[in-house]
């Protein structure tokens, strides 16, 4: 089975997001960029498929800017066997998204597309579901646990009253949750040999999408902030507190 | 503007979270509804009662008992050809299901809204809600799921809509439930609490987790969160995560307890109404956020607190 990852782009987790002052959005200039979290976890949980005899080959797809090709290069560094760069410098919203992953999964004809189930700056968790609607295929979101079983895949999900688990045939689409895996880093022979793994390069047009924005950020604000308040000493102070603030009788 | 709420039930009982969402609704225009599952007569009437319900279309079949994604998006999909927005609750459930519809029909989605400005603008949180973005939509229709924490409830009695079956569709036989563990807890639900109690990696293990916030979440008739890190660490469950892609809440009074304050944490609970925090480090993080800070070790304040309320 050919497993196809889709991996993102995104400010690295540990940098704090600034607002730019004209309000036109948040600034990147300068920032540490790394892969999404999710869609390590997306690349690890294919890797580890393979490593089980159940893979076959693993494909890595990006859709952005050139910059990409980096993230793309450390998916292969840690085992993915080729790349696809859809190369564009627009912002591409998830519904675009989508609609070039059903291209590239047309052409590719994988088992199953493995994908972050968010990605960290806009957080919209929406393309994985929306591929799965386009192809007419079977999704599991929010994956903690996946178990495929010849032309069937157990997808244990992270719901808001604890697991959930369903039965898809494949192919289908999984969407990482956090606890699926601990994903791998790249050693450095490995890192050396992903320089010279394939990467294609494709642009948006060639999968005749139109990526136009269906919406306009009219502006980008900071949020309120918080201030913080006073520190107590003692527990009694904090019981005297939480009396005044009506918690506890 | 017709509006689409899906109605999220369990056991027979609506969900909070759709309550806010009818509110988020009903700021757009007439609010009409969608009760998917089986047997879901009660649930049908009970979302009639809902203020403000307009007309319950009921999805009734066997097939949509566990209201899997790719039988209830289709469902919704033919809906929406009466209806101008539809909207679900950023829940698992409202986000399995909302972007599917999306795809079905074309549009863009809205996620997570925090706000409607107008017909088709609204704010929503990007960037762990380190930034707040106003977005217009320029699709005719819109699927937007709604952050339940900050939309007020809609009352649950008061309404007088009129239930209506719809076709119910059949199973797409590409998708099956298996099995679910779900956490039975006596405790508030976290996105409804009034007072959250939540937990650390300071805690070292769940033996201590559980022996140290049960007892005082008792006490103070709290639910029980806790922060990545702890989950990670096998503390405590997945249900019980709070932050940037677990549970967002906002309860009067949230208690954090041996938690840094990670941005992807802040991000889960930074518009409670009062922030405590108990923390042996008071550089934390954490502390920046917090309106009540208490420097020390847990494993002593927190029975003593226990203890004295």
């Amino acid at each position: 089975m050919k497993l196809l990852v889709a991996v993102k782009r995104v400010i690295d987790f540990n940098v704090k997001p600034r607002v730019k002052m004209d309000g036109s959005g948040v600034d990147l200039a300068n920032v540490k960029m790394s892969m999404n979290p999710f869609d390590e976890i997306a690349v690890e949980e294919a890797i580890r498929l393979k490593e089980k005899g159940v893979a076959t080959e693993i494909v890595a797809v990006s859709i952005g800017p050139a910059k990409a090709q980096e993230t793309l290069r450390t998916a292969l560094a840690m085992g993915a066997d080729r790349a696809i760069l859809v190369q564009t410098d627009e912002e591409v919203e998830p519904l675009a998204v989508a609609k070039i992953l059903k291209g590239v999964v047309e052409e590719e004809q994988p088992g199953l597309v493995i994908l972050g189930k968010q990605a960290i700056d806009d957080d919209s968790n929406q393309v994985g579901q929306m591929l799965a609607a386009l192809l007419g295929w079977p999704q599991g979101t929010f994956a903690s646990k996946v178990e495929v079983a010849g032309t069937d895949v157990d997808v244990t999900r992270e719901v808001d009253g604890g697991l959930e688990t369903v039965k898809l045939a494949t192919p289908a689409i999984i969407t990482t949750d956090l606890r699926l895996n601990e994903p791998r880093y790249a050693s450095l022979p490995n890192i050396m040999k992903a320089k010279s793994k394939p990467l294609a390069n494709k642009t948006p047009a060639d999968f005749g999408v139109d990526t136009a924005p269906r919406l306009e950020t009219l502006k980008v604000t900071e949020p309120p902030k918080r201030t913080a308040g006073v520190k107590v000493a003692s527990v009694d102070e904090l019981v005297a507190k939480l009396k005044t603030l009506g918690v506890v009788a | 503007m017709k509006t689409l709420v899906l109605v999220e039930h369990e056991g027979g009982a609506i969900k909070d979270a759709t309550y806010a969402t009818v509110t988020a609704a009903a700021e757009l225009g007439e609010v009409h509804l969608l009760v998917a599952g089986s047997g879901v007569g009660a649930v049908a009437d009970a979302a009639a009662r809902i203020a403000g319900a307009g007309k319950v279309h009921v999805a009734d079949g066997t097939h949509l008992e566990h209201q899997l994604a790719e039988d209830v998006a289709p469902i919704v999909a033919a809906l929406m050809a009466d209806h101008d927005a539809f909207l679900a609750s950023s829940t698992t459930t409202g986000k399995n299901v909302a972007p599917r519809v999306a795809a079905l029909l074309d549009v863009m989605q809205i996620s997570d809204i925090l706000s409607v400005e107008g017909g088709d603008t609204f704010t929503r949180p990007i960037y762990a809600g380190n930034a707040i973005a106003t977005v217009r939509s320029k699709d005719g229709k819109k699927v937007i799921t709604v952050r339940g924490t900050a939309f007020a409830k809609a009352a649950a009695e008061g309404g007088s809509g009129t239930v209506e079956t719809v076709d119910a569709g059949v199973a797409s036989g590409k998708a099956s439930f298996v099995g679910a563990e779900l956490s039975k807890s006596e405790r508030p639900e976290l996105t409804s609490a009034k007072v959250i109690v939540s937990g650390g990696r300071a805690f070292g293990s769940s033996e201590q987790f559980h022996a140290l916030l049960d007892p005082l979440a008792d006490k103070l008739g709290a639910g029980v969160g806790a922060s990545r890190a702890a989950v990670d660490a096998g503390y405590a469950p997945n249900d019980y995560q709070v932050g940037q892609t677990g549970k967002i809440v906002a309860p009067e009074v949230y208690i954090a307890i041996g938690i840094s304050g990670a941005i992807q944490h802040l991000a889960g609970m930074k518009d409670s109404k009062t922030i405590v925090a108990i923390n042996k480090d008071e550089e934390a993080p954490i502390f920046q956020v917090a309106d009540i800070g208490l420097v020390g070790d847990l494993f002593k304040i927190v029975p003593e607190l226990t203890e004295k309320l």
